[in-house]
Parts: structure tokens; C-alpha cells; sequence
């Protein structure tokens, strides 16, 4: 019986690890891997409630499901961005990415 | 020491190595062939808490969908990329945050008083049980992320659609 604080502080250090990612790392896909690393890490606390938490119930892996759907969705999106960006500006450089800045 | 805790620690490796090897490697391909393996023993994760649809879909999305189309980002732009650093300071400082924030979480959740029920196999019919909810009390968000999936595919090929036209010429179109 595994207790529910070990999945969460598992969680809380992957959320960390991708946190630090994203604010570091500047090559885009990067970026969007690392916010996928952060989603990860809170699917992982639903299921822990879900199975561990005061009242046991199928709710958080329902909600899980509908995280992981639009986790999907966003990085279609976040690709095809990427791939726009790319074409007009031949950079996949976060930090580059300021042409409404100017 | 019980199987299950074996299995959680050896998952658990697998996973925060493979986040600490995708920060800490410097070719982007490399990097989500790391994450893969976090990905996946997430996966088994999820079988350790008994959500087994769980974990077939997060192998199946993220394991392979996500991880696929990331490398189609990457090679379809400059796939020989090297993840070049930034400055000192700014690595120093998004660390603190991120370590600061960590001790947090960690305390607040030394603080509160989890229950320690032995959990009573609740799911036996997990999939069933999963499709039952989510046809009758989630039936409302379940068509609208359908409809935010349908949005997504069309918004990606319009967005990734290479246009002909001048920009200029684009926006006169639009207005």
C-alpha cells in the first residue's frame, strides 16, 4: 500500500523538473514537451485522488480523460504554430518569437 | 517493502530520469527520446493505481502521438538543433523558483493528514466504469472536447498550411 503524499511529491518534482524546463530551454518544441511534462504531472495527482483520496470515485480518472484529450489538442496546435513561425522566420527560438513585442 | 512500493520506486526512477536527462541533454531529438521513457512509466504509474484505460491511453497518446509529433516539429523545422543555454543568471533564477517552489509543495503536503485507508479494489470494471460516467453524468463535456478536437484539427491544417499568397494580400482577403 503505497501512501498518496509518495505520488504526490512525485508529482510535485516532475511538475518542478518541467517547470524549470520551461522557463530555460528556448527551442520551442522543448518548450511545449516541457508544459506537457507539467500536465503529465498533475494527471497523475487526479489518479492518486482518485484511487487514494478521502472518497474514492471514478471522477478523477474522468477528468483525467478529458485532460490528456486537451493536452492533445494543444500541442496539434502548438506544432502547427511552430511550423508557421518557422516558415516566416526561419527560427525555432523562443526568445524570438517577439514580433507583437515590436 | 511490498512489491507495489518496488514497482513505484523503480517507475518513479524511470521518470524523474528521464525529465532530468531531457533537461540535461543537448540535441533536441535526443531530448523527446528521453521523455518517451518518462512518458511511458507514467504509464505504469497508472496501473499501479489501478487505472488501467488510463494507462493504455497515456502510452497510447503520449507514448506515442505526442512523442511522434514532436519529432515531426522538430525534423520538419531545424532538426539538427542543439539546445544552446542561456545566460547564468537566468538558469540561476528559474532554478530558485522552481526549487522554491518544490519545498513548497513538499511541506504542504508533509502538513496535511492524508488518509491511510487501504483502498478497497473500487474499479474492478475500470473501463466500463470509466464509459458509464463519462456517458451520463460527463456527456456535456464529453461532446464539447469533441468539439474542441474537431477546432484543433482544423485550426492545426489551417495554420501549418503553406499559403501562396503575399501577406499583405492575405490581410486584405481577411478584412
Amino acid at each position: 500500500m503505497i501512501p498518496v503524499s509518495w505520488y504526490l511529491g512525485l508529482a510535485a518534482l516532475l511538475f518542478c523538473l518541467g517547470l524549470y524546463g520551461a522557463l530555460t530551454k528556448r527551442n520551442t518544441v522543448i518548450v511545449l514537451i516541457c508544459i506537457e511534462l507539467m500536465l503529465n504531472a498533475t494527471n497523475i495527482n487526479l489518479v492518486a485522488f482518485s484511487k487514494l483520496g478521502l472518497y474514492p470515485d471514478i471522477a478523477g480518472q474522468v477528468f483525467t480523460v478529458f485532460s490528456i484529450t486537451v493536452a492533445a489538442a494543444e500541442v496539434a496546435v502548438g506544432i502547427a504554430i511552430l511550423l508557421a513561425f518557422y516558415r516566416n522566420r526561419r527560427t525555432v527560438n523562443i526568445d524570438e518569437a517577439n514580433v507583437l513585442k515590436r | 517493502m511490498s512489491g507495489a512500493m518496488i514497482a513505484f520506486f523503480i517507475l518513479g526512477i524511470i521518470t524523474i530520469g528521464g525529465a532530468l536527462l531531457m533537461l540535461s541533454l543537448r540535441k533536441v531529438v535526443h531530448m523527446v527520446v528521453a521523455l518517451a521513457f518518462t512518458f511511458l512509466s507514467i504509464a505504469g504509474l497508472f496501473v499501479l493505481l489501478e487505472a488501467e484505460f488510463l494507462a493504455v491511453a497515456q502510452a497510447l497518446i503520449y507514448g506515442g502521438a505526442v512523442t511522434i509529433i514532436m519529432l515531426f516539429g522538430i525534423m520538419l523545422t531545424q532538426h539538427d538543433d542543439r539546445d544552446e543555454s542561456r545566460r547564468p543568471l537566468h538558469k540561476l533564477l528559474a532554478g530558485l523558483v522552481s526549487a522554491l517552489f518544490f519545498l513548497g509543495l513538499i511541506i504542504l503536503i508533509n502538513r496535511v493528514p492524508w488518509p491511510n485507508q487501504a483502498g478497497e479494489p473500487l474499479f474492478m470494471e475500470n473501463t466500463a466504469n470509466i464509459g458509464k460516467e463519462l456517458f451520463s453524468k460527463y456527456v456535456i463535456p464529453f461532446e464539447l472536447a469533441s468539439i474542441l478536437i474537431l477546432v484543433a484539427l482544423v485550426g492545426a491544417v489551417i495554420l501549418a498550411k503553406q499559403d501562396k499568397e503575399s501577406p499583405a494580400k492575405k490581410e486584405g482577403d481577411k478584412a
